[in-house]
């Protein structure tokens, strides 16, 4: 690459050819505010918030579009600059629902903070606002239009990390509006539910939907036992609501905090990941040696699964009966937990708290309800988690001591179980069960390195007692869809695929902490998901037992309860059946 | 919204097919299906963005882009009244309120019986005519004052509603 | 099938064989032989004559010809825009350079019996003007004011060839400058002629065109392309259409020697889909050019390839603006993006491009086949050539004029239009549309050029000419232009977005007289950081409009807020209609046409009396009274 040289702010800045001047700006160390940039999803130069003056340009310039060129001249604060930068925000303020107060990303929200930065100290237009759509029908996302900065980042997410385009601009002018086609709701698409667009949004337009209130109900009601279970990849982000760095592991800390909200019990859903792995192993072995059909997919991302609903009813039969965790641990507790403690099953009140969003309608989706009760009753997100300690005066997470899980009966967890949250964990976990199964003794190597890190797509093979087998590892639905057209061809070398719903897997799920595009243009960059990956590995391998099948308490649920994986009362509880979703559902097109 | 039938989905298909292989041919497929339907419906939509390798939203966005595209059905009769410049300055206004009373049709909308539809329209570049109506593709210049824009509407008005009109 | 035609000989041949139809039509007086007894006449077919039923016109003098045997004495034909749409339909008969105005169907029969027959004129339907000097007729066509000061060079054709025959064009010597092009020049070459003229764009901005060519040409990669920007969406431009719809080959052989000059082998028209008529014959003549080889491949056996494509736009003014444009050809959203990058680098599905807008193409084969020098000795300082303009709005002759940069504004408004109608007093001219602004009385003797006009607060634009009289509110002029850049504005940026939203919040209030002295410092504040923020050229000219009227006529909105009055009378909320009781002689019609039931009397006995706050200011009554009664303040 060409080297360029131009000056920002006075002051000589060497930069590469095809860099904007966003990016020379930010290697250089200086910083311009942005708004609808968000690196390597989208670029357009829409909200006009990292203008700059470029000497010679009759107009100014977004940063983040602007090709640098040899002998440029760049302020990015003059008077001019600002003057522009602060009028364009307080245009969007002047079509922007105010109620800072009582939005879920109060505190936490890129205009609000642009606001303040900028010193905005009056609303200095007012006038009409564009007609607004409050859209919460679908279990997972709340869409509020009256938010909206029409930054196209959730459109841009949507269309390319996930390729499916649910979300699209409508209208134009004043009149422009993002959402779903007719405008309508997420629940009449073709949605996987996977979240990325709402912590892709800057503001409060796209929000999961909250189930803090059911939670604290459900916890006060003297005649509910309320069971918490938290997700692995929980505990390497719910650090950050609590404004401690990305990647902190919090695992005793939320726990504490966990109890001190009043669940009855809180549990880890490591067991259920754990259980996972038998069952799943199992259904693995068996199809290898039976002649099922392969490739198989792992099950236990609810957005994928959706996904391939809509997209690929044709590969269900691929896809792993098996229930996913949290699911899992939830049928456990409504009947084997329930049965041990003599609890009445209706009493039990199962609360999730996970990292994802799309778990909110996989909770209650009918074909994974045990009888009938549903298995798990609510699901928070981590975001959800932290308010919710919160508002039980709990502001300091980090001051907590850490306490342990609750140990009976479904307490105890492998390393296997944690790494669940990472992409490629599921595989780590599931050949470490599988191979020390095959080769009837202890692992010599656990680790699979083979598995981990921030790729795409990640393929090995492994030597299964002698049988060599192809894997295949992605998350995030463009990375699949190579994967998926070479099934649907028939021309697939591999034996089992784990699919994650969301980029980088669980730990970059939904309903994570949110990341601001600041933090990932910054120096954190989009290392925050190797530092949340960092933190469920480093719990992993201080963990005694890291193999799923080692977990005592697994055993002694199959010894006494389930028998074997793949038993008839296993089947029953702990998988599910698929069918073809149909994509869209419009008013008057059912016959 | 009401289920296509066999016919209109067979032309949208036959639409699709004809652009196919064309270079970015999304918005020569909605003109036609448009011209063929008078309106684009999901099933368009939804054929064209698997055709062209986009998302249903992405097509739903462009035909909301356009004020030309529809995805309601028009009324029977459409009646265009130009707001460019001169017809404005020469009481184009005026001729609006006087159809929209006259047809029960609001601007842009389709009266309650289906039969009138009234849109506005960009300059039509008649503007010697000024202002200038466009009824079911018939133009009338000088809309306002001559008769014939606002007899030729009253003719269609009596012979659809009939004398209670 | 007709013959390619692939030399130059070929070309000449049809020339010649042309001219012997086209010379009672054109200029240089060709002496009759017996075996030219022969009329031309030429009925104007485009939009403005065709909606006053131009085409059943035709269809009967063809009718009467045929009828009377008259086949190898009278031709028929149908042309392009004559400019005066005006006094449509318009007839032209040749030789006697006859034009006859407002010709009805019916009128058919008297053309071919009295004209052509009977060898008489019919006075009543002639066109005239009235000298200045002596108060007489002319009936002279290059004597009347409306085509004097005219200098048609980008509608040369128009209104004089059949736009649906090939053979017509080439008879005018068309496709001559694309054979000189291709054979005998470098792309290079073709280039340093274009920017030797001195053309520059005619769609608004005034790049220079050979400039921008060569930009292109520098780019690396064989793939590039050419488009002519047909998107005319300034309300009152109309030349694009008329270009179109009278000279289409001129676009084709036009583009064909731009992509020849920038090393593109394909191209795109886009064009409104609200111009049919001009879709349709840009169809038919890129068919024909195919057919003969103008288009397609190897033209002229010279191995240069060029295809042309038509894109109908949708209905969206923004598509203009020429990263929209090619958002458009790509089937998506009409919305710009930031430049740089610009076309030329980085155009159409990511390939160099160069658009030109339809004005400009129509000049380049003329350029080339006359020479630069020819071209630059037209015009004033850096602005050379001629401009089309397209009158409208309160003047006598509407239509479409073009004349030599450095006219002044007095000239085209009052010598070619006829000043404003009805004795009312001039008020204001508006040029450039939505992006442009308004000219008082004192910049009329200003001379035409980019840079007089941008510097008088408004500018060229595509070419649009409203004429505002006494009875135009210039705060309702600016509100309406607001209005339409609102609901045009493609909602991406945020200026543009939201803050012409504002501005227009603002001037409603102060139409409906709820304004504010303030708000016009908040109003000018915004519009200049519009100006500095917005993405593209549509947002940042959008404040135009209103600073061009703060700056000239601060008083009517002065007069809106202090004195709660609209001077032109328009503005609906500022006005109270009454009744003068000396004159109203109580016949009841302004009651029974009153909308509101606003109009209260006796029929023959009490005089009436309006209701002041039921009334809707509709205006009804007043254009009904027949005795001067009703009032307006």
């Amino acid at each position: 690459m060409a080297e360029v040289h131009i000056k920002i702010n006075n002051q000589f800045v060497t930069a590469e050819e095809g860099d904007t001047i966003l990016e020379a700006a930010n290697k250089s160390g200086i910083q311009i505010p942005t708004l609808c940039y968000l690196k390597n999803v989208i670029r357009s130069g829409a909200c006009r918030v990292c203008l700059v003056e470029v000497k010679g340009a009759r107009a100014l310039l977004s940063a983040c579009t602007t090709p640098v060129s040899e002998g440029m001249e760049v302020w990015t604060n003059s008077e001019r600059a600002i003057r522009g930068r602060k009028t364009t925000v307080e245009l969007i303020m002047s079509n922007h629902n105010k109620n800072c107060l009582s939005c879920k990303r109060n505190t936490n929200c890129e205009l609000q903070r642009l606001c303040a930065e900028l010193g905005i100290r009056q609303n200095r237009f007012e006038g009409e606002h564009t007609p607004p759509t409050f859209e919460d029908a679908s279990w997972g996302i709340v869409r509020d239009t009256s938010k909206c900065v029409l930054c196209e980042r959730c459109i841009g997410t949507c269309q390319n990390v996930q390729g499916i385009g649910i979300l699209g601009l409508q209208n134009r002018g004043f009149k422009t509006i993002c959402g779903p086609i007719y405008n309508g709701s997420f629940n009449d698409v073709n949605c996987m539910q996977c979240g990325q667009c709402v912590i892709a949004c800057p503001v409060g337009a796209l929000t999961e939907k909250e189930e803090i209130h059911e939670v604290i109900e459900a916890i006060n009601d003297p005649d509910k036992v309320v069971i918490c279970q938290t997700a692995p990849a929980v505990r390497a982000s719910l650090g950050e609501e609590f404004g401690m760095p990305i990647g902190s592991l919090v695992t005793g800390k939320m726990v504490a905090a966990l109890k001190r909200c009043g669940f009855d019990r809180v549990y880890d859903t490591n067991f259920g990941a754990d259980l996972t792995i038998m069952e799943e192993g199992t259904e693995l072995l068996k199809r290898v040696t039976e002649g099922g059909t392969l490739p198989m997919f792992t099950s236990c991302s609810p957005g994928w699964v959706r996904y391939i609903e809509y997209e690929y009813p044709e590969l269900l039969p691929h896809l792993s009966s098996a229930k996913s965790p949290h699911m899992m641990f939830g049928a456990i507790c409504k009947t084997y937990w329930a049965e041990k403690h003599n609890v009445d099953p209706s009493k039990i009140f199962v609360v999730s708290i996970m990292p994802c969003i799309a778990k909110k309608s996989e909770a209650r989706k009918p074909e994974l309800h045990t009888g009938e009760y549903q298995d798990v009753d609510a699901v928070l997100t981590t975001r959800e988690a932290g308010r919710l300690i919160k508002m039980y005066g709990m502001d300091d997470l980090d001051a907590l001591e850490d306490e342990a899980f609750d140990q009976d009966l479904l307490g105890e967890y492998t390393g296997a179980g944690v790494i669940f949250g990472a992409t490629g964990g599921v595989m780590e976990a599931a050949l470490r069960t599988v191979k020390q199964k095959l080769d009837g003794k202890p692992l010599e190597r656990v680790d699979f390195m083979e598995c981990r890190g921030m790729a795409g797509v990640k393929e090995a093979q492994i030597d299964l007692n002698g049988t060599k087998i192809w894997i295949a590892i992605t998350s995030s639905m463009t990375c699949a869809k190579p994967l998926l057209e070479d099934v649907r061809a028939g021309i697939s070398k591999y034996t089992f695929i784990e699919v994650m719903g969301c980029p980088g897997g669980c730990i970059n799920g939904g309903g994570q902490s949110i990341v601001s595009a600041r933090k990932k243009h910054g120096r954190i960059g989009y290392t925050y998901k190797d530092r949340r990956m960092k933190a469920l590995y480093d719990e992993d391998r201080f963990k005694q037992k890291r193999v799923s099948m080692d977990n005592s308490q697994i055993q002694q649920l199959y010894d006494e309860f389930l028998g074997e994986p793949g038993s008839e009362i296993a089947e029953k509880l702990l998988h599910t059946t698929y069918s073809p979703k149909q994509k869209f559902h419009l008013v008057g097109m059912e016959e | 919204m009401a289920k296509l039938n066999g016919d209109a989905l067979g032309k949208i298909d036959e639409i699709v097919a004809r652009h196919r292989n064309q270079a970015g041919p999304c918005i020569e497929m909605l003109h036609e299906v448009q011209n063929e339907l008078g309106y684009i419906p999901f099933e368009a939509m939804e054929k064209i963005a698997e055709a062209t390798g986009t998302s249903v939203a992405e097509v739903y966005g462009v035909v909301m882009f356009y004020s030309q595209f529809t995805t309601e059905p028009k009324g029977k009769h459409v009646i265009n009244v130009c707001l460019g410049t001169a017809c404005y300055v020469k009481g184009a206004q005026q001729l609006v309120d006087r159809v929209e009373k006259m047809t029960g049709a609001a601007v842009n909308k389709t009266s309650a019986d289906g039969l009138f539809s009234l849109d506005a329209t960009r300059c039509l570049g008649a503007c010697g005519l000024a202002p200038v109506c466009i009824i079911d593709g018939k133009v009338y210049g000088n809309a306002l004052m001559g008769n014939s824009f606002t007899n030729e509407l009253r003719k269609i008005i009596l012979a659809e509603r009939g004398a209670k009109a | 099938m007709r013959e390619r035609i692939t030399t130059i000989e070929q070309l000449n041949t049809v020339k010649e064989a042309e001219k012997k139809y086209l010379h009672l039509r054109l200029q240089g007086n060709i002496e009759l032989t017996d075996d030219d007894q022969l009329f031309n006449i030429l009925v104007c077919s485009g939009t403005g004559c065709t909606a006053g039923e131009s085409a059943k016109l035709l269809e009967r003098l063809e009718e009467l010809v045929e009828e009377h045997e008259m086949e190898d004495k009278v031709r028929i034909i149908k042309t392009g825009c004559f400019g005066l749409c005006q006094k449509g339909p318009i007839v032209a008969i040749f030789p006697d350079r006859v034009f006859y105005t407002h010709v009805k169907p019916q009128d058919a029969d008297r053309i071919i019996q009295e004209h052509v027959i009977g060898g008489n004129i019919i006075r009543d339907m002639q066109m005239f003007d009235i000298d200045k000097e002596t108060g007489g007729k002319i009936y002279d066509i290059e004597k009347i004011g409306f085509y004097e000061k005219q200098h048609r060079i980008a509608l040369r054709n128009c209104g004089k060839i059949n736009p649906e025959n090939i053979y017509e064009y080439i008879g005018v010597s068309g496709y001559q400058a694309l054979y000189k092009c291709l054979k005998t020049m470098s792309p290079q070459e073709v280039i340093d002629v274009v920017k030797a003229s001195g053309l520059r764009g005619r769609g608004g901005a005034g790049f220079p065109t050979g400039v921008k060519w060569q930009f292109e040409k520098n780019q690396p990669g064989h793939e590039k392309y050419v488009i002519c920007n047909a998107d005319e969406g300034d309300p009152g431009a109309f030349m694009d259409r008329s270009i179109l719809e009278g000279d289409p080959h001129a676009i084709l052989e036009g583009m064909a020697i731009m992509a020849y000059a920038v090393g593109a082998h394909h191209g795109y028209i886009y064009i409104r889909a609200e111009y049919p008529i001009a879709v349709s014959r840009l169809r038919i003549a890129i068919a024909e050019a195919e057919e003969l080889g103008f288009l397609g491949k190897d033209i002229f056996g010279s191995g240069f390839d060029f295809d042309l494509e038509i894109r109908l736009g949708a209905g969206a003014f923004v598509c203009g603006e020429e990263t929209a444009l090619i958002a458009s050809i790509e089937g998506k959203r009409g919305m710009p993006s930031p430049k740089p990058p610009f076309p030329a680098v980085a155009g159409v599905w990511g390939k160099p491009t160069s658009i030109n807008n339809v004005e400009t193409i129509a000049n380049i084969a003329m350029i080339l086949r006359k020479g630069a020098e020819w071209y630059s000795a037209i015009g004033m300082g850096k602005s050379k050539g001629t401009k089309v303009f397209a009158l409208g709005g309160k003047i006598n002759n509407t239509g479409l004029v073009e004349i030599p940069m450095g006219t002044t504004l007095r000239e085209i408004i009052y010598d070619i239009g006829g000043g404003c109608p009805g004795g009312k007093k001039f008020k204001a001219v508006q040029t450039g549309g939505p992006s442009g602004g308004c000219l008082t009385e004192k910049e009329l003797d200003t001379p035409i050029t980019y840079e007089n006009l941008i510097a008088a607060g408004s500018m060229m634009g595509s070419g649009g000419m409203i004429v505002l009289d006494e009875d135009n509110c210039m705060v309702d002029v600016a509100r309406f232009y607001m209005e339409f850049i609102c609901d045009e504005s493609c909602g991406k940026c945020t200026p543009c977005r939201v803050g012409t939203k504002r501005l227009l919040e603002m001037l409603t209030k102060i139409t409906d007289g709820e304004g504010t002295m303030e708000m016009l410092d908040e109003m000018e504040e915004l519009c200049n950081e519009i100006k500095d923020t917005a993405l593209c050229g549509l947002g940042q000219t959008a404040p135009n409009p209103i600073l061009s009227t703060l700056r000239y006529f601060r008083d009517e909105y002065e007069a809106h807020i202090l004195e709660k009055r609209c001077p032109a009378h328009v503005c609906k909320n500022l006005l109270t209609y009454s009744i003068n009781p000396t004159k109203c002689r109580a016949c009841s019609i302004c009651a029974r046409n009153c909308p509101a039931e606003a109009i209260t009397g006796k029929p023959g006995k009490e005089v009436y009396k309006i209701d002041s706050t039921k009334c809707i200011k509709c205006g009804l009554c007043l254009s009904n009274c027949r005795f001067g009664a009703v009032e307006r303040h």
